[in-house]
């Protein structure tokens, strides 16, 4: 997937951050800080909660390097998996903070809580679809561009544009359906 | 802060429009490209629509045949749902601007949480966060925004040079120059070696010798080529940042282990026509980054603002302690008048009070007679106050040494000799 890192560069980040390197640790924020801010942001909707949230996160991986198993998939998705975990998990404890609730109540905050979750793997896919998708969905979605112009923009075909358009949203749909940030892609058509 | 554009058409229901002047079966021609008429009805054409259709970026003629389409297939139903519904997850980044201050809150509080075996020295640590910070801005540039021009500035000793280049040139002097520390601590020297002067220095402590930062730059200016305007000119760059860190990193814990006074911080790091001790060679560079990213940020546009306070305090002690130096330079070539009696090394002798303002400030004592000359504010004859930012951008020679914006009372030469010695720090 675009942004991963190559798998050689996970174990060796892996392997120095279990060596104690802070060197290794500041490389690993640089990589993964907007990912991880902007997921927890996404989920918990609150600036000064999601830096808490972020460091949080980098805290857990710097203690706990060996928990991350490079056979599982690549360490952008762990953290990503690992941070939209950290994150709801700290809306819960807003919730049951605010003190005791009804049924109906906490039916009403289980479902924002999944609707943050369902929000924050659709923007890990988005950020890890391949940049001609991603471009695609941009130019149709944010700047309003038709189809034909899309495609005119991105210096293609007009059926390319609509393969792309569509394989994007197909992807992206995936959040809803995936419960972990496993890599998008697996199940969609070529 | 996310972006909501108008809705897209309304769901698929009973009451769908149906294609409009249309008579007879479009030829089943498999063709995936719908024609401008008469073609509109054929599966594959209607499918391949369906992410524009979710999208609202159809013509109207081709969102009624979706749309009566979807009343008679029902997995193209159920695609367009989940398409339309996927849309609705479609939200701006809203995280572009990370707060710079940010990373060194997060990776203080990791390592009291669990301390690092292999630390990254404090002298380094002004290194790592503005090399982080300029990463930062890069990353969200456009590629144009790489070539965008930049002018570079110092001072001469006399007044202000300039020297044209852009976005990604300074990010390959940044590079050519790095390297002369890189190279002295055992790293590649991202200059070929055929390309240096038959004296460069090789690998390892050196005394002072080989190419300078300018003559390294032009060097790698006329090496670079394409890399000279383009986003390439980022990874190089940090991949030796981050290399000098490691490494750097290893060999403070290794020093220290060791026996002698033959400490990391200690080793010179040749600067082609002058040395530095490892630790000022990693403070210069900091604050190198610093300046040329103010440079970049004001070429495109975007607000940068000056390192955090412990670190701009290194960086002022850093100009500070070179000061004496710079003075006595000054005045062998002739660029200021002697000095009004020599002082005896480590005897007291006049001496300039520098109050640096605001956060990161302090007081320093410049000896005004020579460098081995012991200042102190009890022989004091001069005062200069400034603000450590407009104190950096004196020594970065941005600022007319006259025109700084400093306080100051006493001894009219020996201001304007500190003064003058602060802008002769900067060099390209």
């Amino acid at each position: 997937m675009a942004n991963d890192t190559p798998p050689r560069w996970d174990r060796k980040m892996q392997q120095r951050l279990a060596r104690g390197e802070a060197a290794a640790l500041g490389e690993l924020y640089d990589r993964f800080a907007s990912l991880v801010h902007g997921l927890a942001h996404r989920v918990l909707d609150d600036e000064e909660a999601a830096d808490s949230a972020t460091r949080e996160v980098f805290a857990h991986i710097w203690e706990n390097p060996h928990t991350f198993d490079p056979r599982e998939g690549p360490m952008r998705s762990w953290i990503a998996d690992l941070t939209q975990r950290m994150a709801t998990g700290r809306l819960r404890q807003l919730q049951r903070s605010a003190g005791p609730c009804s049924p109906e109540q906490a039916e009403r905050f289980e479902e924002q809580v999944r609707t943050a979750a369902t929000a924050a793997r659709a923007d890990y896919i988005v950020t890890s679809m391949p940049s001609s998708l991603r471009a695609a969905l941009e130019l149709a979605y944010f700047e309003r561009r038709d189809y034909r112009q899309t495609a005119r923009t991105l210096g293609v075909t007009e059926d390319e544009a609509r393969r792309r358009l569509r394989l994007g949203l197909q992807l992206l749909s995936s959040a809803v359906t995936q419960p972990a940030m496993a890599p998008p892609g697996s199940g969609q058509r070529p | 802060m996310s972006t909501s554009p108008t809705p897209p058409p309304t769901p698929p229901g009973p009451e769908q429009p149906s294609v409009p002047g249309r008579s007879g079966p479009s030829p089943a021609t498999g063709s995936a490209e719908p024609g401008p008429e008469g073609e509109l009805r054929d599966h594959r054409t209607l499918t391949s629509l369906l992410g524009a259709w979710a999208l609202a970026a159809c013509s109207q003629e081709e969102t009624a045949a979706v749309e009566t389409h979807l009343t008679d297939c029902a997995p193209c139903a159920e695609e367009a749902l989940r398409l339309r519904d996927a849309v609705g997850l479609l939200h701006s980044e809203d995280s572009l601007d990370l707060d710079p201050m940010l990373r060194s809150r997060v990776l203080e509080g990791c390592l009291h949480r669990r301390p690092a075996r292999i630390p990254v020295p404090a002298w380094v640590a002004p290194y790592d966060a503005e090399t982080a910070r300029l990463d930062a801005l890069l990353r969200d540039m456009a590629e144009e925004e790489w070539r965008a021009p930049v002018q570079l500035r110092w001072f001469d000793g006399e007044q202000q040079t300039t020297r044209e280049t852009t976005v990604a040139g300074v990010l390959g002097h940044l590079l050519a120059v790095d390297g002369l520390v890189a190279a002295g601590i055992g790293l590649p020297d991202p200059l070929p070696a055929a390309a240096l002067p038959a004296d460069a220095p090789t690998a390892g402590p050196a005394a002072a010798s080989g190419a300078d930062p300018q003559t390294r730059t032009e060097i790698y200016w006329s090496l670079s080529g394409a890399r000279h305007h383009t986003p390439a000119a980022r990874e190089p760059w940090r991949q030796q940042s981050h290399a000098m860190i490691r490494d750097v990193s290893f060999l403070a814990v290794d020093d220290g282990s060791a026996l002698g006074d033959r400490t990391a911080h200690g080793r010179l790091v040749s600067y082609g026509n002058f040395s530095l001790p490892l630790r000022d060679a990693f403070l210069d560079r900091a604050f190198e980054c610093w300046m040329h990213a103010e440079d970049i940020a004001d070429a495109v546009d975007y607000p940068y603002g000056p390192p955090g306070p412990a670190h701009l305090n290194l960086l002022v002690d850093l100009a500070a302690r070179q000061l004496p130096g710079a003075i006595a330079a000054r005045r062998r070539t002739g660029l200021a008048p002697p000095p009004h009696g020599l002082a005896m090394a480590g005897a007291p002798g006049r001496t300039l009070h520098l109050e640096i303002e605001g956060n990161g400030g302090g007081d320093w004592y410049i000896p005004l007679d020579s460098p081995g000359a012991r200042a102190s504010p009890e022989s004091k004859v001069a005062h200069i106050a400034l603000d450590g930012v407009e104190f950096c951008q004196l020594a970065a020679g941005h600022v007319q040494p006259l025109e700084a914006a400093a306080g100051h009372d006493g001894d009219r030469q020996a201001i304007k000799d500190v003064l003058f010695a602060t802008a002769s720090l900067s060099r390209l």
